[in-house]
């Protein structure tokens, strides 16, 4: 008879779908920060710049999408869309919740960072004739980033840990192999030990990552 | 008759319900040097920002070389111009701040030479050349590589004029450019005024320096209430004010 396995034996078997979860938790942190803070930007220009039409439309968007619960929305978006025959697969649906999600926040966040300038900074860059694209991507933008960098860290944090919600619409992500692993294991209290330390991993890189970004533009 | 470089007509501005300006006409010819002078709220900064088109102004017209500035008139409809348009036109003056608003994330250098690359479309080289140029004529070519929080307020202001000069704008506008300053820095930066005026340098300046608007100006305009209270000579004006406002004004006013 053989001996019985260890936790590390049995993690080394597993090591094939917790290792396709932990890539599909990455991927849709990604794709959602990174849509989201394009989105997001957008929208924070448009809080900021807008006229009052286009402020109103970005304000209902922000503050609807960001009083909604996160599971609320990627429930939303994996079946209302479906009924209006817009067809996604769970993972894409997932990823747009988040993707809206995280643009919401992150619109926020852009619209802070922009009214903490001083307007002179708007006007010296007006006055030597900067168009209003010139003075955002060279005056004003690069001002923004270095205030909203530690938020947007934060914000991309989050996203990570919101990604477990879509393993409830059936997307294969860390938590969700991890749940099927010990159905088939047990050790659940090691499995989801290991699932949270490999999601601080994420979270420590995204962190180190910010500081590292932070560093690198910093003017002192 | 010479044609006038700025042509200020009829100009009204107003704040919600408060007017600003209630109709100011103004000729500048190059090589003026004009001090506006007068109390605060009496409209001297609100003249430079319209000019610049920094302000929306509601009545009047302002011509820089016979081109109408931020606003078309065609078959009695005003129109404001195109956002592209007015950025080439506030191009055609430079503008030196009460607050400097130097790019803080930009160094001295970069600061003069953010509008050459990217309005005057210079190469790199031509840019930085022609941007340690004019850092070199405020004295602070030594300082080209700090940013401005390591300047002081004199230096950031140097800097800020250079930037503003080195567009080669038609007309320079100075908006109170010694004010945030302490005293002992406001002769450095009088000093860089002073030595563009004596280059011939067209320029409207909103100041409280009396004795300098004395010393540099060929026109003085005392603003009172919206309106043009008074202008002309600076002595004589000094000396003998027509109106009692200007000469409760200049009674007032520290003349140093």
């Amino acid at each position: 008879m053989n001996p019985p396995l260890s936790f590390f034996d049995i993690v080394w078997l597993a090591r094939w779908p917790l290792l396709y979860g932990l890539g599909t938790t990455v991927a849709i942190s990604a794709l959602a920060i990174l849509g989201g803070t394009v989105l997001g930007t957008g929208l924070g220009l448009a809080l900021t710049y807008g006229n009052r039409s286009v402020r109103g439309i970005a304000r209902v968007y922000t503050d609807v999408i960001r009083g909604t619960p996160v599971l609320v929305l990627v429930l939303a978006s994996f079946y209302i869309l479906g009924t209006v025959g817009l067809d996604l697969s769970a993972f894409q649906a997932g990823v747009l919740a988040l993707t809206l999600f995280c643009a919401s926040h992150v619109g926020e966040i852009t619209r802070g960072a922009l009214q903490t300038l001083h307007k002179g900074q708007t006007e010296a860059a007006k006055a030597i004739g900067l168009t209003f694209g010139q003075t955002f991507r060279y005056v004003l933008g690069p001002q923004a980033l270095r205030l909203a960098l530690p938020p947007l860290i934060n914000t991309a944090a989050e996203m990570v840990k919101a990604s477990t919600l879509l393993s409830v619409i059936g997307v294969a992500e860390l938590l969700l192999r991890t749940q099927e692993v010990i159905s088939r294991a047990f050790h659940s209290l090691e499995f989801y030990l290991l699932a949270g330390f490999l999601y601080f991993l994420v979270n420590f890189a995204i962190e180190r990552l910010g500081r590292y970004v932070e560093r690198r533009v910093s003017l002192a | 008759m010479t044609a006038n470089l700025l042509e200020i007509r009829d100009l009204h501005k107003s704040y919600g319900p408060v007017e600003v300006l209630k109709g100011v006409d103004c000729d500048v010819r190059a090589g003026e040097v004009i001090s506006i002078i007068g109390s605060s709220g009496s409209g001297k900064t609100t003249i430079l920002r319209c000019v610049n088109m920094l302000e929306e102004f509601e009545g009047g017209t302002i011509r820089i070389d016979g081109e109408e500035i931020g606003y078309s008139t065609a078959g009695g409809q005003r129109k404001r111009k195109a956002e592209k348009e007015i950025a080439r036109q506030r191009a055609l003056t430079g503008m030196a701040f009460q607050q400097f608003n130097l790019f803080p994330h930009m160094t001295a250098l970069e600061n003069v030479t953010l509008g050459l690359t990217l309005v005057r479309k210079m190469g790199r080289e031509e840019a930085r050349a022609l941007g340690e140029n004019w850092l070199d004529r405020v004295g602070l070519l030594q300082r080209k590589d700090h940013y401005p929080a390591k300047l002081s307020g004199g230096q950031q202001q140097r800097v800020a004029i250079a930037r503003a000069i080195a567009m080669s704008p038609r007309l320079m506008l100075f908006d109170e450019v010694t004010s945030a300053l302490d005293p002992e820095l406001v002769a450095e930066v009088l000093q860089v005024v002073r030595s563009l005026a004596e280059d011939g340098m067209t320029m409207l300046l909103v100041t409280h320096e009396m004795r300098f608007a004395y010393e540099v100006s060929s026109r003085v305009i005392f603003m009172n209430g919206g309106r043009i209270g008074e202008e002309g000579n600076p002595r004589e004006m000094f000396a003998a004010p027509k109106t009692e406002r200007l000469a409760a004004f200049l009674q007032s006013s520290r003349f140093n």
